[in-house]
């Protein structure tokens, strides 16, 4: 067997996720291989050269593969798929827009967002929510599977010295391109890959009230999350949202404010391993799921919360 | 220009699903059925567009069981103009899914397809992309805003740091989130319009596609339960539970 596994980059830098979603092919077993592609990608595929199990990286460097258009990148994928048994890529907003269209063209039916391997064609992966676990068995002789990061833990970023194998970049036919973007601060720790997550839920009533989190936040070095009613109210922008069709996090500590705990947000987090709840509302269903609740008025208990935990040092 | 929308019929994203006891799968029987919400979106945008002029006729289609009609009326009573129901009471894939689609494309040549970006009970996000892979189309995925220019789109995408912008020529396949719209509610009237308006069968023998699944279910079951932990007192208790029992700060 041998696994090819997309890489998640920036030309620059690895994103974390790649190293889960190699962690989950080391699951699988067999020589890995990692795919980097990109427009002046080398310092990343130098990168990926030394995780940890990777024994090859292919790297496609060109302009047709910038922002890594996935009607560029999916017949690049295709053509090199034929060599092995498995595709895989993290279940980030880019391997899911890839892996399908590379599954439709390989005459694959892909396997989303698995949460467990076990064994080279047994998967189990969340459905409706996360409220049942299917496990499934795929008959396709290439498996096309994206990897849901937390699930699997991150292989060391270092340890090998695999050789950067250069591919060639297919035309770009044309049909799309980027146009620009608009990217959230990223001064703070990324949201799916950070040790402690402060969210915020409507009962935050407003945008300006969001700043409140900052200090927190900074303090415990988190990332800043929300549920979907907060980002819905325009409190905050809709890469914040934790939850089923938002990101799904599982940091050490998740610490929920003024958040009811919709079965939708729940699915985003309830695998991180502390959950706090503060919330004024003693009914709401975060209660039921949140190791350690507070009962309080969120704008009162934050700020103490604050001083509390710096005078704790 | 034609645009095409499929929609799909799942449990309701208000009823709390049930996993059956002898692990085969969710418990379907008594549970009420609705359009996947983001399928609705999907329609909302398609019937704006032909409100806005840009599109010519709106055409949904649903691939399953019987019931799907209804999902298919429900479209039809938001707006719009008819329907196409394939009927299999098969396990249907989204690969297969995305075969019939095509085919149905080939006969209907809309410009545009919409369609959610995932659908609630499978939770896959695959259907769209690998319908403008068998197309050989554009894609632009998990979409907030759309406009129309000349032969093409520009579309704005949910992506995991933020925004992102991309021009795709049409025809084209979009997938849409959750902030594109909101969808509407039908009026009386229209529902009552709804019944009149045409909903052509078929089935996937007369697509020419086999349904036959290629992912194997071998079971379901419910996730471990997440035991409900303590209330504190105080801001001071839970900075204590925090350092000394948990150890997490």
């Amino acid at each position: 067997m041998s696994i090819l596994v997309i890489a998640e980059h920036d030309n620059e830098t690895l994103k974390p996720a790649t190293l889960n979603a190699v962690g989950a092919a080391a699951q699988v077993g067999g020589d890995i291989h990692i795919l980097v592609a990109g427009t002046g990608c080398k310092p990343a595929a130098e990168a990926a050269g030394q995780v940890a199990g990777v024994a090859k990286v292919l790297m496609a460097d060109a302009p047709a593969l910038d922002h890594q258009m996935a009607e560029v990148l999916a017949p690049l994928v295709v053509g090199l798929a034929t060599g092995y048994s498995h595709v895989m890529a993290p279940a980030t907003t880019n391997g899911k827009n890839l892996l399908p269209r590379v599954g439709a063209l390989l005459d694959v039916q892909p396997i989303s967002d698995i949460s467990a391997v076990d064994s080279p064609d047994t998967f189990q992966r969340p459905i409706y929510a996360g409220n049942a676990i299917a496990t499934v068995q795929s008959s396709d002789p290439i498996k096309v599977i994206t990897v849901r990061a937390t699930a699997f833990d991150a292989v060391e970023p270092t340890g090998s010295t695999a050789p950067i194998e250069t591919v060639d970049a297919p035309e770009d036919p044309g049909l799309s391109r980027f146009v620009g973007q608009e990217l959230s601060d990223s001064s703070r720790p990324e949201l799916t890959s950070a040790r402690v997550v402060v969210s915020g839920g409507r009962g935050m009533g407003s945008a300006e009230a969001f700043n409140i989190l900052d200090g927190l936040a900074d303090h415990l070095g988190a990332a800043i999350g929300a549920s979907r009613a907060a980002v819905d109210a325009g409190y905050v922008p809709n890469d914040y949202q934790v939850g089923q069709t938002g990101k799904v996090v599982a940091p050490e500590l998740y610490v929920a404010i003024g958040i009811s705990g919709a079965i939708q947000h729940l699915a985003g987090m309830k695998d991180s391993k502390v959950i706090v709840a503060i919330n004024k509302d003693e009914e709401a269903p975060i209660f039921q799921i949140a190791d350690y609740g507070l009962v309080a008025d969120l704008f009162k208990a934050v700020p103490e919360l604050e001083a509390e935990l710096k005078k704790a040092g | 220009m034609k645009v095409l929308v499929p929609v799909k019929r799942v449990i309701d994203y208000n009823v709390k699903v049930r996993v059956k006891t002898d692990g085969s799968g969710v418990d379907l029987t008594n549970v009420k059925m609705s359009m996947n919400p983001f399928d609705e979106i999907a329609v909302e945008e398609a019937i704006r567009l032909k409100e806005g002029g840009t599109a010519s006729e709106v055409i949904v289609a649903s691939i399953g069981v019987q019931q799907c009609q209804e999902t298919i009326r429900t479209a039809l009573a938001m707006g719009a103009d008819r329907g196409i129901h394939v009927k299999s009471d098969e396990e249907l894939q989204p690969l297969a899914v995305a075969k019939m689609l095509q085919a149905i494309v080939a006969q209907e040549g809309p410009s545009l397809v919409l369609l959610g970006k995932q659908a609630i009970d499978d939770d896959a996000n695959q259907t769209g992309q690998m319908l403008a892979a068998l197309l050989g189309w554009p894609q632009a995925t998990f979409a907030s805003k759309l406009a129309p220019a000349d032969g093409a789109l520009n579309v704005t995408r949910e992506v995991d740091g933020g925004l992102q912008t991309v021009w795709v020529k049409l025809p084209a396949i979009v997938t849409v989130d959750l902030r594109l719209n909101e969808p509407r509610y039908a009026s009386l009237p229209n529902i009552m319009k709804a019944k009149k308006k045409p909903i052509a069968a078929s089935t996937p023998e007369d697509l020419g596609v086999s349904a036959a699944p290629r992912l194997k279910t071998l079971g379901v079951v419910e996730p471990p339960k997440r035991q409900g932990g303590v209330k504190v007192a105080s801001v001071e208790e839970l900075v204590d539970k925090l350092k000394n029992d948990a150890r997490v700060i």
